[in-house]
């Protein structure tokens, strides 16, 4: 347990002291705020929908560039072979990563809490749909930070490990707005699959546990995958 | 302390290490010589595991690395070749850092991390990004975030490649100074540093071990033949060497080189008995002009490379 608050702190601050998370923290708030605020004023609604509604679609492309470098990087330079000879299992490492990439989305959405309180100093905010929407931007930050993760256990190239993880990303997210080219008999299963479906039905405000569970059982195969491929590598 | 046990890895098709085995010591400065891919990385990867070997083991104390690679982990401290270390951290974060996982206390760790700043004199660089130090500090960073645990075994992969001389040597006198206390594994192919560090050397060839003792015995019982080297001005190698194969204990006289006017020959001899004597004076018999007379001395460079070459 204590590994995995050191590797936590040990690759937030890595974050920090790399200009990644200032860039990766610009570019998410740039993406959300314009394309929330654009739009905003038309709608003429004091909500969030529109800024959870596109969330999905940008943490699709944001979470990979994030998580990219934790395996691949150290694959590369060779650091690695030094963490995997340090008295630490392989889920203290895996774990301890992914705890702090979710760390990262968590910080990365405080700035979005303006957004909020402007919106509630404009008319009258629905609180349901505002806590509903954080915890699933959360769980889905999870979700997209295991695959992340996942994808840089796969290969010492971070580009490559962005794009697998972006790809995986984009295909949950847009699963189930393709559902037109399947049988009928796959709806059911691949609405399911679909990450945005569970985010949105969380973003409405009603908190069910079957979508929980879609988080949590998903960010763990991807996390026992992202075991098993490290395992593979010994 | 260490018991390796028909040890073999295979990398698909090409086989890194092939059935070796032999034991470690407490105490002991082992060195792993072996030309580049002999398996020396492959071994030390193994022992430290981060692999697993295709078949056999490895006996530490009392633990299997199969079984319990965390208690092995616990007593080893490794260093990788060219100390693969996080660029972007300063070195006093990342000593602590290591401190932290390797379970030390506040109290322990502070005074740990300034003991090895002096040992392994980083103390000026330890608010530095590691990035930007060179590669004789980087590997001096390597080794203190080896020994942070203060381990019983210490696993070193090349620890000197690509350091100046004074580096070179400043590694060695810390290698040394800890290898009083505790138990190293170091490879490299630099042979003077085996000759000058280690109490014992393992050749490794094409995965399989070719010499396993002290350096001492292994140039004994590998030096059964000397080699004197002579240089003559002006003179004819037919008759030089009519004259010397005559000389009792002779084995061979070969033409090593001639050009200018000067003739280099190799006299082998059958016997460890030196044979200086009689062949000086039969040379001294001769009008011949003697310019060069010595016994080349076995090192360690000739039986590294009489047990690695080809075939």
């Amino acid at each position: 347990m204590k590994n995995i608050r050191h590797i936590l702190v040990k690759e937030l601050k890595s974050y920090f002291i790399a200009p990644i998370a200032y860039i990766v923290i610009a570019i998410f708030l740039l993406i959300t705020g314009w394309f929330f605020f654009s739009t905003f004023f038309l709608y003429n609604q004091a909500s969030l929908r529109n800024f959870f509604g596109l969330l999905p679609l940008i943490f699709s492309f944001i979470i990979p560039a994030v998580t990219m470098r934790l395996f691949s990087e150290e694959i590369n330079i060779g650091s690695y072979e030094i963490l995997m000879t340090l008295p630490l299992t392989f889920t203290e490492v895996i774990v301890g990563k992914f705890l702090a990439a979710v760390a990262f989305v968590m910080i990365m959405l405080l700035p979005t809490l303006s957004y909020t309180i402007t919106i509630a100093m404009l008319g009258k905010l629905d609180l349901g749909p505002i806590i509903g929407g954080y915890i699933g931007a959360i769980l889905l930050g999870a979700l997209f930070s295991a695959i992340g993760l996942l994808a840089s256990a796969l290969t010492r190239n971070q580009i490559i490990a962005f794009i697998i993880g972006m790809s995986v990303c984009f295909a949950l997210t847009l699963i189930d707005k393709m559902l037109f080219f399947l049988p009928e008999s796959l709806l059911g299963v691949m609405e399911n699959i679909g990450a945005d479906f569970h985010f949105q039905n969380i973003a409405k405000g009603i908190i069910d546990s079957r979508d929980i569970l879609y988080f949590v059982s998903a960010s763990f195969v991807a996390l026992y995958a992202g075991n098993l491929v490290m395992q593979g590598k010994k | 302390m260490i018991k390796v046990e028909n040890l073999t890895k295979h990398y698909g098709e090409i086989c890194a290490v092939n059935d070796i085995g032999f034991e470690i010591h407490k105490g002991e400065i082992l060195g792993l010589l072996g030309p580049n891919g002999a398996g020396k990385t492959t071994f030390m990867r193994i022992l430290t595991c981060y692999l697993n070997p295709t078949a056999g083991t490895i006996q530490v104390k009392d633990f299997n690395i199969k079984d319990h690679p965390l208690e092995i982990k616990q007593m080893m401290g490794y260093l990788p070749e060219n100390a693969p270390l996080y660029p972007d951290m300063l070195v006093y974060d990342y000593l602590q850092y290591i401190a932290d996982i390797r379970q030390l206390d506040k109290a322990t760790k502070l005074l740990r991390i300034n003991q090895l700043a002096g040992t392994c004199a980083i103390r000026e660089v330890m608010h530095q990004p590691i990035g930007e130090l060179s590669k004789g500090y980087k590997q001096r960073v390597g080794l203190a975030q080896a020994m942070m645990g203060d381990p019983e075994i210490l696993v070193l992969d090349e620890p000197t490649s690509g350091l100046d001389p004074n580096q070179i040597i400043e590694i060695r006198e810390i290698i040394k100074k800890i290898g009083k206390e505790k138990t190293i594994i170091l490879s490299t192919h630099i042979l003077s540093e085996a000759e000058a560090t280690c109490d014992r050397v393992v050749i490794i060839n094409k995965g399989k071990i070719v010499a396993d003792s002290n350096i001492e015995d292994l140039k004994q019982s590998l030096g059964k033949e000397s080699v004197i080297i002579l240089a003559f001005r002006n003179t004819d190698f037919a008759a030089v060497q009519k004259v010397l194969s005559q000389v009792a204990g002779v084995a061979a006289v070969e033409k090593n080189d001639s050009n200018e006017g000067v003739l280099a020959v190799n006299v082998t001899c059958k016997t460890r008995d030196d044979i200086r004597n009689q062949i000086y004076a039969a040379i001294k018999k001769q009008d011949w002009q003697l310019l060069e007379f010595y016994q080349q001395i076995r090192s360690l460079e000739n039986i590294f490379r009489e047990l690695t070459k080809e075939n």
